[in-house]
């Protein structure tokens, strides 16, 4: 039996506790409070435990423990995966032990979390790693108890021989069922059958995360480790010119300041005595690059949007000839600022670079891509790290970056000490990775009749790639298209952030289609369903989007939000396909004292099969949670290359208060889970956006919407 | 560095830290006491949050020197087996995306709830809006603030 995880915590500590028993650094153990610190729970399976495959071991007392590989960021991965591996097992849920897998490339496959693509990726994988254990289990009860296998049941966690009344419990019969050859093919389920799968099941970290047991990245401590804060350039584009870190290494329990890269690392004893120290830093800076500004940026967007050189994704039909021969014309643009991810969690990992070998703890997005970029920054072979995943305190895109895990080893390589590198909130903010900046035009050619005969869009991003998704809808559904982009390229990093570039292309694209149908003299929702058909009767070049799933979720959210039957509740409408799963909200909108409120939300969601109830419900609301916080309020300005909001004082997130009822839909059918972690943020400030204009008249082109001139003194989001 | 004396979860425990510590990092650098968490260090987001008295308060920014016999309570010492009225609802609601802010959510529910039971919908709003939660759980939020309500 291969080992199932490379460190066991427990012992680790214990032996690190034996080995360091004079070293007085930082932490006590003498003190703590804690206990044990593991930050895994659970970290290694029972003893005699049988291994089925990667996922599934079974211990002979009847412990199911399954392995969730993928970064657990607040997806709901942790407890999604299992179920789908106990589904097939028919294990009773009870009794399952869920544990978190470290990096392990040769037992598993994709190891992060990103793109809404955990369980599409693995879900036929899960299945049949549950079902082979399955079908092993009651090949091995049949031979116990020599009858044929087709007399033989599992269900609920027991080996039945019906007949004789005879039953053992999975882990009696798993030693036997090891011995059993794997089959090359077995049966899944009939998804009409499923007993676990589309059920609300509890978070698997409840209880843990409830009590404050350690957990994430920032909760890692060891005897004898180091804190180290990095001090990096406050302004993008700029390097350092000189350090001086006299009076910081003077200050109590501080071990050393390193200069490296463009960081100057401050290495010391505890998180406080770094944190002070470091403000004592004397470090000058000079220019390396431009200083941009976001007065820089709306310049620059402006001038790009037309004389730009643009990279053209799709073309259909003739779009000049189309435009001059239209009855009537819209042009419309949108922008939105840059925004921070994040999350709850500040930026950290845990580094200790040894002579044979690298450990590193901590939340990564990319476990795989972090042990691969610190291989090569270090010149270790991959082989030689190991990298133990934390659960994550948010992630949101920034932690697909491996930027804080590569300093933490290059530092530690540097100081020849185990290290956690912690970031403040500031240190977040002004990092970097951020979502980038974008402008959109959006251009509509109706004829007589009230038809969209054209379309162009052009996307202009700071760094932002190509900003538009051009086979996306309402491409296919018109006979002239143009979709193109302009990118500039700036000194301010950017990022992938959660629904990477639709979380703002689906608000413009949606409030301007919302416009278009009302010069077309349409309803917006019949409007959107009159393309679609069109696309689905006389397509035009490729359709990379379901148009029946895309109706599908279109009809239930407009049924289930009583789409144009309220009184006296101003609505709006948008529908998006992003990650391969479909969302469409309603937005309802009440004039409350004369300003428009955001009072609910009505989302219908199309994500194949619902693996989790509870999780999925939470991956919707949290998404329009997300998009109308964003949309309402992020805004992340610069001043000479550098950011000017560095706290939650002057980076307003949404908060309690500002939360419509959120009133969440699925459609139910039978397709393989297409995702769910990002799909139902893009459509949320459409809906919002479009609602908004009912109610007051005004249409809303910028994000955050609370700050443009026309909502001066308007909290869209306050009910109380 | 001086030694203080804290009353910590119903213990008296000693620590020898700078007089402008943090409670926040004297929990986590010096006690281990990791349930209350770092988020913004400038009382913002509550993700530090504990009981002072009984109060909830920002542990990131409070100085140890201000914390003198006061009793501090962390979520670790909010109850012996995790099994708090909050605690349970937190769990039967299944409340948490990422989970990292929802030890301050519940101490300062635990600390609105052991003052006023029964607090309206507004009141649970006031306490509960110095909170940020990036995942958007405000609505299971309200629900186990609600559900724990009606248990006491």
């Amino acid at each position: 039996m291969s080992t199932l995880i490379s460190t066991n915590r427990r012992n680790f500590l214990k032996l690190a506790a034996a080995a360091g028993g004079g070293l007085v650094l930082g932490f006590h153990w003498s003190n703590a409070e804690a206990g044990t610190m593991e930050v895994m729970k659970n970290g290694v399976v029972p003893a005699g435990s049988v291994d089925f495959n990667s996922y599934l071991s079974i211990s002979p007392e009847n412990v199911i423990t399954i392995f969730s590989p993928n970064p657990e960021l607040g997806q709901n991965i942790k407890t999604s995966f299992p179920m789908i591996v106990a589904e097939e097992l028919n294990a009773d849920w009870s009794k399952v032990k869920v544990l978190q897998a470290n990096l392990d490339t040769n037992r598993f496959e994709r190891q992060l979390t990103g793109g809404s693509g955990a369980v599409p990726h693995s879900w036929e994988r899960l299945r049949k790693a549950g079902a082979t254990a399955k079908y092993m289990l009651i090949e091995a009860g049949a031979k116990r108890w020599k009858v044929d296998a087709s007399s033989v049941t599992a269900e609920n966690g027991m080996i039945t021989h019906k007949a004789s009344g005879r039953q053992l419990t999975y882990g009696e019969l798993a030693t036997e069922a090891s011995a059993i050859p794997v089959p090359a093919e077995v049966k899944l389920k009939s998804k009409k059958d499923f007993t676990i799968i589309g059920q609300p099941i509890r978070n698997v970290d409840g209880f843990e995360m409830y009590t404050g047991k350690p957990l994430f990245g920032l909760d890692f401590y060891r005897e004898g480790m180091l804190h180290a804060m990095i001090q990096r350039p406050l302004s993008f584009g700029t390097k350092i010119k000189s350090v001086d870190a006299t009076a910081a290494k003077a200050m109590p329990g501080i071990v050393d300041v390193v200069t490296f890269k463009n960081n100057v690392a401050v290495v010391g004893k505890s998180t406080w005595q770094i944190l002070k120290a470091r403000k004592l830093l004397k470090i000058e800076y000079e220019k390396e690059d431009t200083l941009e500004s976001t007065a820089d940026h709306d310049r620059l967007f402006k001038e790009l949007m037309n004389t730009g050189e643009a990279t053209v994704h799709r073309t259909d039909g003739d779009v000049a000839t189309a435009f001059k021969s239209a009855a009537k014309t819209i042009v419309r643009e949108y922008q939105c600022p840059f925004l921070s991810h994040s999350p709850m969690e500040p930026m950290n990992f845990f580094a200790h670079v040894r002579e044979d070998g690298v450990e590193l703890v901590g939340p990564s997005q990319t476990p795989d891509a972090a042990r691969k970029v610190c291989a090569t920054l270090l010149g270790v072979a991959p082989d030689k790290i190991t990298l133990e995943l934390t659960r994550l305190g948010g992630g949101f895109g920034r932690r697909l970056k491996t930027d804080y895990a590569t300093e933490a080893a290059e530092l530690s390589s540097i100081i020849k000490a185990p290290v956690k590198v912690t970031w403040t909130r500031e240190d977040d903010m002004t990092g970097g990775s951020y979502r980038p900046a974008v402008r959109y035009r959006f251009e509509a050619a109706l004829d007589a009749n009230g038809n969209m005969i054209a379309y162009k869009l052009r996307g202009v991003g700071i760094n932002s790639g190509n900003s538009t998704r051009e086979d996306n809808f309402p491409s296919g559904s018109v006979d002239h298209l143009l979709i193109d982009s302009v990118e500039h390229k700036s000194p301010i990093t950017t990022g992938a952030w959660r629904a990477p570039i639709t979380n703002f292309l689906a608000y413009a694209e949606q409030a301007f289609l919302d416009e278009v149908a009302e010069a077309a003299k349409k309803d917006p929702v019949q409007f959107r369903l009159e393309l679609l058909d069109r696309a689905k009767s006389k397509p035009v070049g490729a359709i990379k989007y379901d148009i029946d799933r895309m109706k599908g979720v279109i009809e239930l959210a407009a049924e289930k939000s009583n789409w144009g039957k309220k009184k006296n509740v101003s609505q709006g409408f948008a529908v998006y396909f992003s990650h391969r799963s479909y969302v469409a909200h309603v937005a309802d909108v009440e004039m409350k004292k004369g300003k428009p409120v955001i009072q609910k939300i009505t989302s219908a969601a199309d994500c194949g099969v619902v693996v989790n109830l509870s999780g999925a419900h939470q991956q919707v609301r949290g998404g329009v949670i997300d998009g109308m916080g964003h949309a309402l309020f992020g805004n992340l300005t610069f001043k000479d290359g550098a950011v000017e909001q560095k706290n939650y004082n002057t980076y307003r997130m949404i908060r309690y208060k500002e939360v419509p009822e959120v009133d969440v839909h699925f459609v139910e059918n039978e397709i393989d889970p297409t995702g769910l972690g990002e799909p139902a943020l893009p459509p949320t400030g459409g809906a919002i956006a479009n609602a908004i204009y009912k109610a007051t008249g005004k249409r809303l082109y910028n994000q955050p919407f609370t700050l443009e001139e026309k909502m001066k003194g308007v909290n869209l989001g306050e009910r109380m | 560095m001086s030694k203080y004396t804290l009353n910590i979860n119903s213990k008296t425990l000693q620590v020898d830290v700078d007089a402008d510590t943090p409670l926040l990092w004297v929990l986590r650098d010096s006690l281990g006491l990791v349930g209350t968490k770092f988020g913004c260090g400038i009382a913002q987001c509550g993700a530090c949050t504990v009981h002072l008295n009984g109060n909830a308060v920002r542990s990131c920014s409070l100085p140890v020197s201000a914390v003198g016999s006061n009793k501090v309570t962390t979520i670790e010492g909010l109850s012996e087996k995790g099994d708090h009225p909050v605690q349970q609802a937190w769990n039967e609601v299944d409340v948490a995306q990422c989970g990292y802010c929802q030890t301050g959510q519940i101490m300062t529910a635990s600390a609105l709830l052991s003052k006023n039971p029964k607090p309206t919908e507004e009141q649970i709003a006031t306490a509960m809006n110095a909170h940020i939660c990036r995942c958007g759980t405000y609505h299971r939020i309200k629900e186990a603030v609600v559900l724990a309500s009606s248990k006491l």
